[in-house]
C-alpha cells in the first residue's frame, strides 16, 4: 500500500512535530509513507473567499502531486474536505480534471479516519492511560467528512478519559480568512467555546491546525493556560508509550 | 439598513452590548435544544427529504402553480393582486385604504411585510398601524427591526422590555413578564376592535384549494385576520404548496424546526372572506402575491434552492456566528445563514455582498434546515459571484493572486517558509493589517523552529521501532 502524506501548509509551518508523529504512527501501523516534496497548500483560503480561478490553479498542482498513490492521508479534516468534497465541485463541467479530482477525492482520508476505516485499527496501545483530554471536533472533519467517532474511539481505546464538553461540536470561530476578516466575532466564538470547557482536562486535542492555532492563541491571550495539541502527536504517544 | 456595514456593526455590537449577545445565546440555545428533541421524536430525515422534494417540485413548475392558486383564490371570493416589490405594495395599500376608508390597521407577524416596509408605507398614508405579535409589538415600541425570523425581540432581555413598557404603557419598572404581557394585551384589544384593516403574511398558500395557512402561538393572528372588515395578506410566490395534503408534513415540520413544538398552538386555514351566514370573518380578503427578486432566483439552479425556505429560523438558532450578535448587524430583515443567501436575491449582490462572508462555513445550518437547503454551498456560490462580478476589493484579489502563485511553485513555497524563519516576528506584530487582526485578540503566531518538510529529510529513512 503506497500512502502519501499531505502534511498541509499550516501543519508544515506551525505543527511540524505533528507531521513527524504522523509519519512515525503510520509506519508503526505497517504503512509505507511517502511525502511528495512538491506539495504546498490545498488552496482552501482562495476557494472559501470565492477566488475559484486561483483555487483551481492550486488544486491542479495538488492533484498532479498526489497522482498514483493508493491513499492520501492528511492530519487535517478541513484540508481533507477541500480535497474530498470541494475539488470535484471546483472542476464540475471540466471532464478530464473532474475525473482526476474525483479520483483523488476517493483516495483521500483524514488521519484518524484512515486508521479506523481503511486500516481497520481501533486499538493503538494503552499509552494514554489516566490522561484527561478534551476533544474539539473541527467542523469540516465532522460535517463534511463525517469524522465523528474515529478520533474519540482511538483516544479512548488508548486509555484517555475524554471530559464532557457542551460545545465540543460547535465551531471555534477560526474559519480561515474569517478569523482576520471578522476578528471580533471570531474570538467571541472562541470565548463561548472556551467558557464551556469544564472538567479540567490536561489538554485540548483536535485534528485541525487552524482551529488549534486560533483556540490556543485566544486561550493564551485570556490567560487560560491549557495546552492545545494536535491529534497526530497524541495518537503517536498512545502507540509509542504502550 | 446597510448590510455592507456587517463587519463593523457586528464588532461594535459585541463590544458595546454584551447583554444582547447573552440574550441571543440563551434564546437560540433554547430554540435549538427544543428542535433537537422535536426532530428526534419523528423520522425527521425522511420528513426533511420529503419537504425538500415537494418544494423543488413546486419551484420547477411555479408559474403553473401560481395560476392554479390564483384561480382557486378567486373561486373562494378572494381578490388577487401581484406586487413586484415595495413600490407595488405601497400602491396596493394606498388603493385598499382609500377604498375601505382605513384609519387603523393591525398587523400579524410577517417577515415579508418587514421586507416590503409595510409599516412605513402605512404611516406615510396616515394610517395608524399596530404590530400585534408580542415580539413585533416590542420592537415596534423600540423602533427596531426584527432580530430573528421567529423571535423578533430575542435580543432584548427582561430589563430592556420593562424599561420600554414603563415608558410607553406606564407599567411599573419591576413588572413581571405576565404583567407586561397583560399590558400589551389590554392595549392591543382596543386596536383589534377599532381597526378596519388586518394585515398578515402566510406560512403557506395551498395552490389546489387557495387556502392561506398561518401558524402562531399567541392568537393574535386569528384576531388580526378575523376581526377587521378587511384582511390583506402578503404572500411570497415561493410560499405555495401544491396540495392540501402537503400540509400534513409541512405544518408539523415548520413548528418542530422553529420552536420544537409538534404543531403551532393556533393554525388558521383561511379560505376566503366571510360567507353569507358566517358569524364572523372579514368582508373583503386581498391576497398580494409578491415577487421581489424571487423569480430571478428561480432561473438559476443554484439560487433556486433558497426558495425552499419556510422561515423557521432553525439555521439562525444553530449558527454560532449569528448567536454572537443576533440579527441587527446583518442590516436586513433576514439575518443569519438564510439571510446571508436570501439577501443577495432580494437586494442584489452589490448591496448584500458582505453577508455571504459572515460565516465560517461550519455547516451547522445545513444540518438543521427542515427543507435541506445546502446553505454553505450557496454561501460559497455568492462569494464566487462576488469575485466574478468584480465586487471583491482589488487588494484582496492581488493578495490571493500572489498567494496562488507561491503555492503553485514548491520552490517559492520553500523560499517563503525560509523567509518566515528569518523574520520570526512576521506573524507577531502590529504593522501589517492582516497580522494585526490576528494579534489584537490572540497570541501571535510562532512558526515551528523548522518546518516539517525539513524534518522529513531526517526521518524519511527511519525504520519502524
Amino acid at each position: 500500500m503506497r500512502v502519501a502524506l499531505f502534511a498541509t501548509c499550516l501543519l508544515d509551518q506551525f505543527f511540524a512535530e505533528a507531521g513527524v508523529a504522523t509519519v512515525r504512527l503510520l509506519r508503526a501501523l505497517g504503512v509505507e509513507v511517502d511525502y511528495p516534496k512538491a506539495q504546498t497548500c490545498c488552496g482552501q483560503p482562495a476557494f472559501n473567499a470565492g477566488h475559484w480561478d486561483e483555487a483551481r490553479a492550486m488544486a491542479r498542482h495538488i492533484i498532479e502531486v498526489f497522482e498514483g498513490y493508493d491513499h492520501v492521508v492528511l492530519p487535517s479534516g478541513s484540508c481533507g474536505s477541500m480535497l474530498k468534497v470541494h475539488y470535484p465541485e471546483l472542476f464540475a463541467g471540466d471532464g478530464p480534471w473532474y475525473r482526476r479530482a474525483s479520483d483523488l477525492a476517493a483516495r483521500t482520508y483524514e488521519l484518524s479516519q484512515f486508521i479506523v476505516r481503511v486500516l481497520g485499527i481501533t486499538e493503538l496501545g494503552r499509552g494514554l492511560s489516566g490522561r484527561r483530554l478534551a476533544y474539539h471536533h473541527g467542523c469540516h472533519a465532522l460535517r463534511e467528512l463525517g469524522v465523528e467517532e474515529e478520533p474519540v474511539l482511538l483516544l479512548k481505546n488508548a486509555g484517555a478519559e475524554l471530559v464532557p464538553w457542551e460545545l465540543d461540536k460547535e465551531c471555534c470561530g477560526f474559519g480561515g480568512v474569517f478569523s482576520v476578516k471578522h476578528p471580533v466575532v471570531s474570538v467571541a466564538m472562541a470565548d463561548r467555546k472556551l467558557d464551556s470547557l469544564t472538567g479540567a482536562p490536561e489538554a485540548v486535542v483536535s485534528t485541525d491546525a487552524g482551529c488549534l492555532l486560533h483556540l490556543a492563541g485566544r486561550a493564551a491571550r485570556r490567560g487560560q493556560g491549557i495546552p492545545f495539541r494536535h491529534l497526530a502527536e497524541v495518537l503517536w504517544e498512545a502507540k509509542s508509550a504502550a | 439598513m446597510r448590510p455592507e456595514a456587517y463587519p463593523k456593526e457586528a464588532a461594535r455590537l459585541i463590544r458595546e452590548h454584551p447583554e444582547v449577545r447573552d440574550a441571543v445565546f440563551k434564546a437560540t440555545r433554547h430554540f435549538d435544544q427544543n428542535r433537537v428533541r422535536a426532530y428526534a421524536e419523528v423520522a425527521a430525515e425522511a420528513w426533511r427529504a420529503y419537504a425538500a422534494g415537494v418544494k423543488d417540485h413546486l419551484l420547477s413548475k411555479l408559474a403553473e402553480y401560481l395560476e392554479k392558486a390564483e384561480a382557486a383564490l378567486k373561486a373562494n371570493g378572494v381578490e388577487v393582486l401581484w406586487a413586484d416589490g415595495p413600490e407595488d405594495a405601497a400602491r396596493i395599500l394606498a388603493e385598499v385604504i382609500e377604498r375601505h376608508g382605513v384609519k387603523t390597521a393591525v398587523k400579524a407577524k410577517s417577515m415579508l411585510s418587514e421586507e416590503l416596509g409595510v409599516n412605513a408605507a402605512l404611516e406615510a398614508l396616515g394610517v395608524e398601524v399596530h404590530e400585534t405579535d408580542l415580539g413585533e409589538f416590542i420592537i415596534q415600541l423600540a423602533g427596531e427591526a426584527p432580530s430573528h425570523i421567529v423571535g423578533p425581540a430575542i435580543h432584548k432581555d427582561l430589563e430592556a422590555i420593562r424599561r420600554l413598557f414603563a415608558e410607553h404603557l406606564g407599567t411599573p419598572p419591576d413588572a413581571s413578564p405576565e404583567k407586561l404581557a397583560a399590558a400589551a394585551r389590554a392595549f392591543l384589544r382596543e386596536k383589534f376592535l377599532s381597526a378596519e384593516l388586518g394585515i398578515s403574511g402566510a406560512n403557506f398558500l395551498v395552490a389546489e384549494t387557495g387556502t392561506l395557512v398561518l401558524v402562531e402561538n399567541e392568537g393574535n393572528i386569528r384576531l388580526t385576520t378575523g376581526l377587521p372588515r378587511v384582511h390583506l395578506a402578503f404572500v411570497g410566490i415561493e410560499k405555495l404548496l401544491p396540495r392540501y395534503e402537503d400540509l400534513a408534513v409541512f405544518l408539523q415540520l415548520l413548528s418542530r424546526a422553529a420552536t420544537g413544538q409538534p404543531i403551532g398552538t393556533f393554525v388558521s386555514l383561511i379560505e376566503g372572506p366571510a360567507k353569507p351566514g358566517d358569524p364572523d370573518g372579514p368582508e373583503h380578503l386581498y391576497v398580494v402575491l409578491v415577487d421581489h427578486g424571487r423569480s430571478a432566483a428561480l432561473k438559476e439552479e443554484k439560487t433556486r434552492r433558497v426558495l425552499r425556505c419556510i422561515r423557521c429560523g432553525a439555521c439562525l438558532n444553530a449558527c454560532p456566528v449569528y448567536r454572537q450578535t443576533g440579527g441587527h448587524p446583518y442590516g436586513f430583515v433576514y439575518s443569519g445563514p438564510i439571510g446571508a443567501i436570501l439577501s443577495p436575491v432580494i437586494l442584489g449582490l452589490k448591496q448584500a455582498k458582505a453577508l455571504p462572508g459572515a460565516s465560517t462555513l461550519c455547516g451547522a445550518c445545513a444540518e438543521v434546515c427542515p427543507v435541506k437547503i445546502p446553505i454553505p454551498e450557496l454561501l460559497l456560490y455568492w462569494r464566487g459571484e462576488t469575485v466574478k462580478s468584480g465586487l471583491a476589493p482589488a487588494a484582496e484579489r492581488d493578495l490571493v493572486r500572489a498567494y496562488a502563485r507561491v503555492m503553485q511553485s514548491p520552490r517559492l513555497y520553500r523560499l517563503a517558509s525560509k523567509g518566515l524563519r528569518l523574520f520570526p516576528k512576521a506573524l507577531d506584530n502590529e504593522a501589517l493589517p492582516v497580522v494585526r487582526a490576528w494579534t489584537r485578540f490572540r497570541a501571535g503566531l510562532k512558526p515551528s523552529p523548522r518546518p516539517f518538510h525539513e524534518l522529513w529529510e531526517e526521518i524519511k529513512d527511519e525504520r519502524e521501532g
